[in-house]
């Protein structure tokens, strides 16, 4: 189907689905702490505005209480913490160097082209509105596991690995229309336990290694001291 | 015969008018920063005078050196007469497509770096270098971004798919935004504007463009000059035409083109404000960020070409 003949809200949400990829782009291309945690908030409310966007063009009411619960949950709450735990262990002002960040954009480009192949498959046997989005958000779930590997901050792994949710959930909604109801709910308190597990984390770390440099944990202490 | 005349008045509107975007634009920075502004028509007064200046040459200045504004001011005035700015379908926009286009551009770069060299002194050959990465980084960016536009439009001439964009009407092409900010951000390091390169300042250690241009004065300083302000013009035409062609004439009416130049006119005239609020928001930054500001603005207009791949042509 050509896509000029879509309507406009269909093209809406295509022109959504490559914002929330470009939001993916601008975390892994930003070294700073608190940048960092506000790309990610932004992402949590395209995909919230996304999925109420999907709700009102294909008529399925149940979608906009999980737009909801994305915005509260990962464009408010979790960015909250995130931001409150990053004032506390006063890493807020850090710049986390990234080793090759050009070279890292490039390969996350060649992500989106590597699940633009992946789905081609799927997009052949589907025939709703957003099937196209399903390869970005393939993407963003790869983008955000390029995340992690490229980081070694703790907090920066942290927000790749909410990313990949971002991006489950993105694939959930583009594909099927979302996940039932309970395993919606689910995952939503699963991240949130997560969150509030991963704060707890960090403080253990700092105060048995004095940092959150992960690449620091298989040092042995005693060779060090 | 009346397409000719009014494809060569377009021209040379194009070539007098430039000043007058550069004076706006400094004007509006003025206002922004709380300074007193220059009138508008500064910028042809100061052209005005050099011309008037004598030339002064260094002893080992060669045919290059003489020749290079001649070649710079011609070439960009070429580029000048293919870019659509009051009408689309004149003749002069079937000569050339934007992939030559580019190369006008590369052409008038390739002298000014060659002239910087040429009189052996240390600035010119240090701005010649530093101008020189930032067009090999730009160029691609900008080619990309010209690219996805080629593949939603199927022509890579400019006035058709200006044309193209203006009959399929609001569309919203998620691959077009990434373009146009790829293009943004290349006409930004590419013209010499703020976070790459600063047009106002002389500090030797951080110019490029006028470290190239140092030795020039008099006549080739105006020509150069005048050559710079079309280059800002230029792009700026080609991100207001290309992805919000609404108002430009079709029909070569004379009711349609006042509607063109109106529409044209107030199109640059909010371009000029977002350049100054752009340049009064970002700092300067050092020579060797400069690859990856240009590495992000190609990663945007790759990412142009992606979406268009997977959103707009899928299925």
């Amino acid at each position: 189907m050509e896509f000029t003949q879509l309507s406009l809200y269909d093209q809406a949400i295509l022109l959504l689905a490559a914002i929330v990829l470009f939001t993916s782009f601008i975390m892994l291309a930003q070294p700073r702490i608190v940048p960092l945690i506000h790309a990610f908030a932004w992402q949590g409310t395209l995909l919230a505005v996304t999925t109420a966007l999907v709700a009102y063009v294909t008529d399925h009411p149940h979608l906009y209480i999980s737009a909801g619960m994305t915005f509260v949950l990962k464009a408010l709450l979790i960015p909250w913490m995130l931001h409150r735990l990053a004032v506390r262990l006063n890493i807020h002002r850090d710049i986390e160097a990234v080793a090759y960040p050009s070279l890292t954009l490039m390969a996350g480009a060649s992500l989106v082209v590597f699940s633009y192949y992946v789905a081609i498959p799927i997009v052949q046997l589907s025939t709703l509105v957003t099937r196209n989005a399903i390869a970005i958000s393939i993407a963003v779930i790869l983008l955000g596991m390029l995340l992690m590997i490229s980081r070694k901050k703790a907090i920066s792994q942290v927000i790749g690995f909410m990313s990949i949710e971002n991006g489950l959930f993105f694939a959930a909604v583009v594909s099927t229309f979302g996940m039932p109801m309970v395993v919606e709910l689910g995952i939503a308190f699963d991240v949130l336990v997560a969150s509030i597990l991963f704060g707890v984390f960090f403080f253990q770390m700092r105060a048995s290694i004095d940092s959150l440099d992960v690449d620091r944990l298989n040092r042995l202490r005693e060779v060090d001291e | 015969m009346t397409a000719w005349i009014l494809a060569a008045l377009q021209t040379l509107l194009f070539v007098f008018m430039a000043p007058l975007l550069g004076g706006w634009v400094g004007r509006v920075k003025c206002h922004m920063q709380n300074r007193a502004a220059p009138s508008l028509l500064q910028p042809y007064r100061d052209l005005a005078k050099l011309f008037r200046k004598h030339t002064v040459l260094a002893e080992q200045a060669s045919w290059i050196f003489r020749g290079t504004p001649y070649i710079v001011f011609g070439a960009t005035i070429l580029t000048a007469a293919v870019v659509p700015l009051v009408a689309v379908q004149l003749p002069t926009a079937a000569i050339a497509d934007v992939i030559v286009l580019v190369g006008f551009l590369a052409l008038a770069r390739f002298f000014t770096a060659l002239a910087g060299m040429d009189i052996g002194t240390a600035f010119g050959g240090m701005g010649s270098s530093r101008e020189m990465m930032i067009g090999a980084l730009a160029e691609p960016v900008l080619l990309m971004a010209v690219f996805t536009l080629a593949m939603t439009a199927s022509t890579t001439n400019l006035s058709e798919a200006t044309t193209f964009t203006l009959n399929s009407g609001l569309v919203l092409r998620p691959s077009f935004i990434f373009a146009m900010l790829g293009l943004m951000m290349v006409a930004v390091a590419e013209t010499g504007r703020v976070p790459v390169d600063n047009p106002a300042t002389h500090l030797e250690l951080t110019m490029v463009h006028e470290a190239m241009i140092l030795e020039y004065s008099g006549r080739h300083l105006a020509l150069i000059v005048w050559a710079g302000q079309i280059k800002l013009m230029i792009y700026m035409v080609l991100v207001a035409n290309i992805f919000f062609p609404w108002g430009i004439a079709t029909e070569l009416a004379a009711n349609d083109l006042a509607v063109g130049l109106a529409a044209i006119a107030a199109k640059l005239i909010l371009l000029g404000v977002v350049l100054v609020v752009w340049e009064t928001v970002m700092a300067k930054m050092r020579l060797f960020r400069v690859p990856q500001f240009l590495g992000f603005a190609f990663l945007l207009s790759l990412l142009g070409m992606l979406t268009h791949v997977v959103l707009e042509t899928g299925g």
